[in-house]
């Protein structure tokens, strides 16, 4: 099955007959339902706040925000952008609580620094992975993006980014992108290597541990990366002596025109140690 | 586009990103209308600390509505003092509290434009959606 985003720039693939169908299937309704209450459940929001809803489209997960209860920190005043003015045109049926901005993600969030408690958004970013015009490239809508996020959010916020990574290299280009905002980032995976994969992107401003969000859960493995990396790059890099550093200064010798010995497989082998 | 939301909102363009002149956004041929929206008390006793209060005052006046006191309301004058003294989240909500609902969840734009002070660059809104698409040589 083709992905919408390799086919057409959202405001174009979103149009009136899309939106209509998109808004309109319960099937579709029922799975953002669902990522919507686990990025809720992910943002852990005690107090009724005030949020972002990242590309909202016709206010599906607005709708949620609304009406979380209060027994559960709820109901939310939210604020939404989408570029696709069908879809904005659904909500405004739906007559949602949220404002609504018709605006491009990718040119940036335009609210002032410290503006709102935490940012939602379902399905949406991987959106900025597609360059629609020669002059703007995904890496710089990327970081437009999540510089302006980061701005927005008051200290300590969090935000938590439901998104389709069409493959392991947008995935790294969305979080790199986030981590260099400032960002402190971790990825969610539900159904994790089935088709129905589900990839949350939780950040929180401040980069501090982003783990905490999963600590109340249950049936989630934390992999940290964070330590590992750092054992890996010494164990990589090369040791002197050792056969790799051999074999590249022999090179270097035999580029500038020594006499070098052949290599063999006994070349820089482990020799032992006698006395 | 309510009240509340418009202390938020800035100008989108780059250039503008450091000049103080681009937020608040300044209504133009503003058609207001008053939508009934349930008050969250405790909502607003959060969002109290981060509104701009002087941007606030500023778009009052621009659209003709009464004008609004020169401080910022304190988080106590939100609820009603009860009898016994409780002032925490116990009393009903004030006046004050009902006002500050009134203007900033219920009263909304409708239809207009936003113009930033900054570049002069108008925003349309229409049903309540700003544009705030722009063509990329403006970005």
């Amino acid at each position: 099955m083709s992905r919408p985003e390799d086919n057409l720039p959202p405001d174009l693939f979103y149009n009136d007959v899309e939106s209509r169908k998109y808004t309109t299937s319960s099937r579709i309704r029922n799975i953002q339902a669902d990522m919507t209450h686990r990025a809720l459940e992910l943002l852990d929001l005690r107090e009724p706040s005030f949020i972002l809803d990242i590309g909202c489209g016709s206010g599906l997960s607005g709708e949620i925000l609304s009406n979380v209860e209060p027994e559960e920190g709820g109901p939310h005043t939210w604020v939404g952008m989408d570029i696709s003015s069908s879809m904005l045109a659904q909500a405004l049926e739906r007559d949602v609580e949220g404002d609504m901005l018709l605006a491009d993600i990718g040119q940036g969030v335009p609210f002032r620094p410290g503006s709102f408690d935490a940012a939602i958004s379902i399905s949406a970013i991987q959106w900025l992975c597609n360059a629609e015009s020669s002059d703007v490239s995904p890496e710089s809508r990327l970081k437009r993006f999540f510089d302006s996020l980061y701005a927005s959010l008051k200290r300590g916020g969090k935000a938590v980014c439901q998104f389709y990574p069409k493959n392991a290299q947008q995935r790294s280009m969305i979080s790199t992108a986030a981590i260099k905002a400032g960002f402190g980032a971790g990825i969610l995976e539900d159904d994790p290597e089935t088709k129905s994969v589900k990839v949350y992107l939780v950040l929180s401003v401040g980069g501090g541990d982003v783990t905490g969000a999963v600590s109340g859960m249950q049936d989630v493995d934390v992999y940290d990366s964070r330590r590992r990396e750092r054992k890996r790059g010494k164990e990589f890099a090369e040791k002197k002596g050792g056969k790799a550093w051999i074999m590249r200064k022999k090179g270097q010798m035999e580029a500038k025109g020594k006499v070098v010995k052949a290599s063999s497989k006994y070349t820089g082998r482990k020799r032992k140690i006698v006395f | 586009m309510k009240l509340l939301t418009l202390n938020f909102l800035t100008c989108a363009r780059k250039t503008c990103k450091s000049s103080p002149a681009s937020f608040p956004l300044h209504p133009k041929d503003a058609e207001l209308e008053q939508v009934e929206t349930e008050m969250n008390a405790v909502f607003l006793r959060n969002i109290l600390p981060r509104l701009e209060w002087e941007a606030m005052r500023s778009i009052t006046t621009e659209l003709g509505l009464p004008n609004l006191p020169a401080e910022t309301p304190a988080s106590e004058d939100l609820v009603e003092k009860d009898g016994d003294g409780d002032e925490a989240t116990g009393g009903p909500p004030s006046q004050i509290a009902r006002d500050l609902h009134a203007l900033l969840m219920e009263t909304c734009i409708a239809s207009g434009k936003l113009v930033c002070g900054n570049c002069g660059h108008e925003y349309a809104v229409k049903e309540g959606i700003a544009n705030f698409l722009l063509p990329s040589h403006m970005v």
